[in-house]
């Protein structure tokens, strides 16, 4: 794959969703020494919705994600961005620039960077070598960064060390990271883990407002905060869509009862 | 080569009858008639003499006409008595009694030309064939191989019909087709060319080479299709010995990295004195053989446990004052263990010697196995093979089926997971590298028997073990042993047509891109764990 | 000024510039003009001796860039360091023309002594300067760019990739040390009359070669400093710290690495092609596995990712070897080896690390005094 080929996504700045749904998966099937992390998983996401997708350990939601990123390849079935786009033939970086952003489960910033040039490094631009060599920060890029820092609330922060930000201050930033790459399709894993109350209902306000201009599906254990946020929940386990509706819906379900509660 | 084993086996004999003739010993007329023929100094004559002593049943007398063969057999020039006059010993001909005090002087060779030589071998190998002893049979029959001749075959049919020996047997065979070669009846040398189909005898080899641009078109064609069908065997004999140094190189290679798979593998753990450990090995053995060089051959049994002991304390001492504090940082471990590697090769330049030191191998490693004469594996080498896969499974059982490998392997899967079960992960982390470190001394053990120990020796395995490691696919025990074999064996395959340093390069370059195919080695680790 | 631009944030570079600068200025004068009775008289073997050292600092810098920016752990360098020598000897070897033992006017002496009768293909061209410089450049940057493209789009990284880097150097060695290789096998290229027309053994080009080697690595550093004062750079201190994040953001991590591993070995390349006209040889030894990681330890002692760290360590151990391996030579594997573990375990990092540990504390002391 040539560097160009990866660019020009952005550059032609349209994603074809003329279907409604953003993203598509069908009949994934991974397996890791035989055991079936992913088995037979078929998901539509669609274009502006904010989907919240839960399940108990080992139910194979971090493994999704890699699929959409392109870390994991699957053994077989499809994965389409929008109608055109086949994310099982790009690479990771390609997929982020075709518009996929990403938050881990565990934070991972830049450390040794400050949070300004966090933002910096994430931004949507020409992310070529020769480029980036002699890239300079305009006004407009400049003015982004210092709005996205209000909307994260890292202001004071701006040429602090990523790596001495507390943990929460962290997810922040990678939550920041994300909204400067400026992606179709956000994928936040397990985005309030280890934040207090107040930082959750920021979040979740957050998040919520992102939808409509972008798709997010938000993985997440924090059964409140996924009620707080969700219009609609996927319930995953064992590889499979086990159930999908409303939270009330889904937690009626007596499969899902069963496979939470154990009998 | 062959002259001076065919001239032990001379000596052999001639003792050997000395034993047996020295008990009844009396002159009889014969010896009176042959001394006076031989006096007359004529090759007829000699001859003549030759056939009566042939003729004799004189136990004395083959060794007397052996004597004449290799040119010891003396007369007395006054009292016409015969001598064998070998170094150091002197014998009378027809007692067999020693003779002392004898002046040579007085002695005049008994002269011989080839044609009574070659007469002289086929007499005696006649006399010897018959020899109550199947080695001495065997040994006759051998030494007439190159010169058998049409004549002697009904002799060797008689012969074949009573022996009872296979090995005898077989060479008899051998000698008769080799004489019907010989013979002027075109159907019975074709019909020994088809016999002779895939056999290995050198000496037939020479014969089909003649024999192939025979006069007879018909003889030729077939000598050539039965040297063809020899050659092919030859090569594919060729064939099995590259794949048995092959395999020997692969099984020191195996030896060097297994260790390393262990620190390595198993623990993450660079550790890059891991060859000074095999050094460290080495050199136990050649203190060892210092301590007693009156029991060399037992001297390894010993070397093996001390070196396991000697290279596994230092493998401890490194873990627990430097390596310990390096966990999590793999390419610091590295640097700090090349220190080490470096401190401990000048160690022993400084305490023992700059130069190589002087390892010898027990008898029973020396010396070769004969599958058949273009093919022979020596015992050093099949030992050894035979050790690293002892040393292998030994290994295997211990990480699989004990306390330690279970703790060895919770360690290294979840640190902290195995120490909330309680593992003691300190002591688990000192005991595996210890483990490690041991089996790397074994392996000089066995290193010092196929090459120098000097204090360079770890460092010219270090880079290999690493290749083998990750080649076989990092934490894979199974792995390591498949890489080593088989890279071991890609190398003895590459080196007839590309030399020793091309094949060498080539395997590097190989694994290089390989590892660019397939990071994770041969068997990989699977799994959402080792994606980071 | 640029230059300034460059090394704004930099005070450790600018000392070590203002250094260099001044020994470049006065060295020559004191070796050429101070005459040599006198007691500040440099002699010719020690500016020769400082220029080596000046090209290990040029190497050292090569290997931080990669290193200590990039995460990267070279254990081959010392390669592409040797490539720039071999292409440089090659020059040098055509230089010497029929001046050599057997006199051929076109084959260098082991060719001759090989019986081979033409000159191999790819010494053609090696008489030019320019075309030598050219290659300087070029021929350790292929080696980096292939090998780097493959093994960094299949991610091969961390250990494995140490590994693979000794494994290239240790097969180049090997290769080297072929007769049939063209390059002189065990002996290599050596018995160089002179440069550029010059005598390699007047004290004027000796003093040239050691200004050249002083300006290199002011140009090579400050080269580096700018690529890692710009995004470029940040993008790639990113990818040390958090490589798989760096690619969800949307870079091809594998096409930065391949740039700055190739510019790297570019610089080594340099550095190698200035160290065999002042040393008079180079030999298959320099590919030696041992060789490379020595290099490591020069960065690893003055303090990674600093890059005068590496300028600073380059030269202090190697100085340490010329006066250990001169006074008591069994002592100074010894002493490299505790180096190397001692580095890694209380200095790691380095002295430039120190230096920034004392200055804080002192600070702080100061604050509180104050």
């Amino acid at each position: 794959m040539s560097e160009g080929e990866g660019a020009h996504f952005y550059r032609q700045g349209a994603l074809d969703t003329s279907h409604k749904a953003i993203l598509y998966l069908e009949d994934l099937n991974v397996s890791f020494d035989g055991f079936k992390a992913i088995n037979n998983l078929t998901l539509y996401i669609d274009a502006g919705e904010l989907r919240c997708i839960i399940g108990p350990n080992g139910a194979g939601k971090t493994t999704m994600m890699d699929i959409i990123t392109g870390k994991t390849k699957p053994d077989s079935g499809k994965a389409f961005f929008g109608q055109t786009i086949d994310l099982l033939k790009l690479s990771e970086p390609e997929i982020a620039n075709a518009g996929i952003g990403r938050k881990f489960q565990k934070p991972t910033v830049f450390e040794s960077h400050s949070v300004a040039e966090n933002l910096e490094l994430a931004m949507k631009g020409d992310k070529r070598v020769w480029f980036s060599l002699r890239a300079q920060l305009n006004g407009e890029q400049q003015a982004l960064i210092d709005e996205t820092l209000q909307t994260i609330g890292l202001s004071e922060q701006y040429h602090k060390l990523a790596g001495a930000l507390s943990h929460g201050q962290k997810q922040w930033l990678e939550i920041g990271m994300l909204l400067v790459q400026k992606p179709y399709l956000l994928l936040v894993d397990e985005p309030v883990a280890g934040m207090t109350h107040q930082e959750m209902d920021r979040t979740a306000e957050l998040l919520k407002s992102l939808a409509g201009k972008h798709s997010v599906v938000v993985v997440e254990h924090d059964m409140e905060f996924v009620r707080s946020i969700a219009n609609k929940v996927t319930v995953l386990h064992q590889g499979s869509v086990l159930a999908e509706g409303t939270m009330d819906e889904v937690q009626q379900n007596p499969r899902v009862v069963e496979v939470y509660l154990g009998e | 080569m062959l002259a001076k084993s065919r001239a032990r086996i001379g000596v052999a004999l001639i003792l050997l009858f000395f034993s047996i003739a020295a008990v009844w010993a009396e002159t009889d007329p014969t010896w009176n008639q042959a001394s006076s023929l031989f006096k007359q100094a004529s090759f007829d004559k000699t001859r003549e003499a030759a056939d009566l002593l042939a003729a004799s049943s004189d136990p004395q007398a083959p060794l007397a006409l052996k004597a004449l063969l290799e040119g010891q057999l003396y007369q007395h020039k006054q009292n016409d008595s015969l001598a064998v006059l070998a170094d150091g010993n002197s014998l009378d001909a027809s007692t067999g009694q020693a003779l002392s005090a004898l002046n040579k002087d007085d002695y005049r060779k008994i002269p011989i030309n080839n044609t009574l030589r070659k007469y002289l071998r086929s007499k005696l190998g006649g006399l010897s064939l018959s020899s109550s002893d199947p080695k001495v049979r065997l040994a006759s029959t051998i030494g007439l191989l190159e010169t058998v001749t049409p004549e002697q075959l009904p002799q060797l049919q008689d012969l074949l019909s009573k022996e009872t020996d296979s090995q005898v047997k077989d060479a008899l065979y051998l000698a008769i087709q080799l004489a019907s070669l010989n013979s002027s009846d075109k159907a019975s040398k074709l019909s020994a060319l088809n016999a002779l189909e895939g056999n290995l005898n050198p000496i037939v080899r020479n014969k089909l080479t003649i024999l192939s641009s025979d006069a007879d078109s018909e003889i030729a064609k077939a000598a050539q299709t039965t040297l063809r069908s020899i050659e092919n065997k030859v090569a594919l004999n060729g064939q099995l010995e590259t794949l048995f140094f092959g395999l020997s190189l692969g099984s020191v290679l195996v030896l060097a990295a297994i260790g390393l798979a262990i620190t390595f593998g198993v623990m993450g753990v660079i550790n890059m004195a891991h060859g000074e450990l095999i050094m460290l090995g080495a050199y136990t053995t050649y203190f060892i053989q210092k301590l007693m060089p009156n029991y060399l051959d037992y001297s390894l049994f010993l070397a093996i446990p001390a070196a396991f002991v000697v290279s596994g304390l230092m493998g401890i001492l490194i873990e627990r004052s430097v390596i310990r504090h390096l966990y999590g940082r793999p390419l610091e471990t590295l640097l700090a263990t090349f220190g080490i590697s470096l401190i401990l090769q000048q160690l022993v330049r400084t305490v023992v010697s700059p130069q190589n030191v002087p390892v010898s191998n027990p008898s029973w490693m020396s010396g070769s196995l004969e599958i058949n004469s273009v093919l022979s594996l020596t015992y050093n080498r099949l030992y050894i093979l035979a050790f690293s896969l002892l040393v292998f499974a030994i290994l295997y059982f211990v990480l699989r089926n004990t306390n330690l490998g279970l703790q060895v392997r919770a360690v290294s899967q979840n640190r902290a997971m195995a120490r909330a079960m309680g593992v003691r992960s300190a002591r688990v982390d000192a005991l595996t590298f210890g483990l490690g470190s041991g089996i790397a001394g074994v392996a000089g053990v066995a290193l010092s028997q196929l090459t120098n120990v000097g204090p360079n020796l770890g460092q010219s395995y270090i880079i290999d073990s690493f290749m083998v490691v990750v080649f076989g696919g990092v934490g894979n025990l199974w792995g390591t042993l498949v890489a080593g074999l088989s890279l071991g064996v890609i190398n003895k395959f590459l080196e007839p047509w590309a030399g020793a340093v091309l094949a060498k390069i080539l395997v590097l370059v190989f694994i290089i891109l390989f590892i660019q195919k397939r990071p994770r080695g041969l068997f990989p680790q699977k799994g959402r764990a080792a994606g980071d | 000024m640029l230059i300034s631009q460059i090394l704004k944030n930099d005070r450790g570079g600018q000392i070590m510039l203002a250094v260099l600068a001044a020994v470049l200025l006065v060295v020559p004068v004191l070796n050429l003009v101070v005459s040599n009775t006198s007691p500040l008289h440099v002699p010719t073997y020690l500016v020769t001796l400082m220029g080596k050292y000046l090209t290990y600092a040029l190497l050292a810098v090569a290997v931080d860039l990669v290193w200590g920016y990039l995460g990267i752990l070279s254990l081959g360098h010392g390669a592409f360091f040797a490539l720039g020598g071999y292409v440089m000897g090659m020059y040098l070897m055509r230089q010497i023309g029929d001046r050599g033992v057997y006199g051929n006017p076109e084959l260098p002496d082991f060719m001759v002594f090989l019986n081979w009768k033409v000159l191999p293909w790819f010494w053609q061209g090696f008489d030019m300067f320019w075309f030598a410089l050219l290659m300087v450049l070029f021929i350790p940057s292929l080696l980096a760019f292939v090998f780097g493209w493959l093994a960094f789009r299949s991610r091969v990284t961390g250990v494995y990739l140490s590994i693979m880097t000794q494994a290239m150097t240790y097969a180049l060695m090997w290769a080297f040390l072929r007769n049939e290789m063209g390059f002189g096998g065990n002996n290599g290229l050596t018995d160089f009359k002179d440069i550029l027309g010059f005598s390699l053994q007047s004290d004027y080009t000796r003093v040239a070669l050691f200004i050249c080697s002083g300006l290199a690595l002011a140009i090579g550093y400050l080269l580096c400093r700018y690529v890692i004062n710009s995004k470029l750079g940040r993008i790639t201190v990113a990818i040390r710290d958090a490589e798989s994040r760096t690619r969800f953001v949307g870079y091809k991590v594998e096409h930065y690495k391949v740039w700055i591993f190739t510019f790297s070995a570019m610089l080594a390349g340099v550095a190698g092609a200035l160290y065999v006209p002042q040393v008079g040889i180079i030999n298959p030894s320099e590919f030696s596995p041992l060789n490379s990681i020595e290099i490591v330890i020069w960065v690893a002692m003055g303090g990674r990712a600093t890059l005068y760290g590496a300028v600073l360590g380059a030269i202090l151990v190697n100085y340490a070897k010329t006066v250990f391996t001169g006074l008591m030579p069994e002592s100074w594997l010894f002493m490299l080896g505790a180096l190397f573990v001692l580095v890694t375990l209380y200095l790691p990092q380095g002295l430039a690390g120190l230096w920034n540990t004392l200055k804080t504390n002192f600070g702080r002391k100061r604050e509180v005094a104050a």
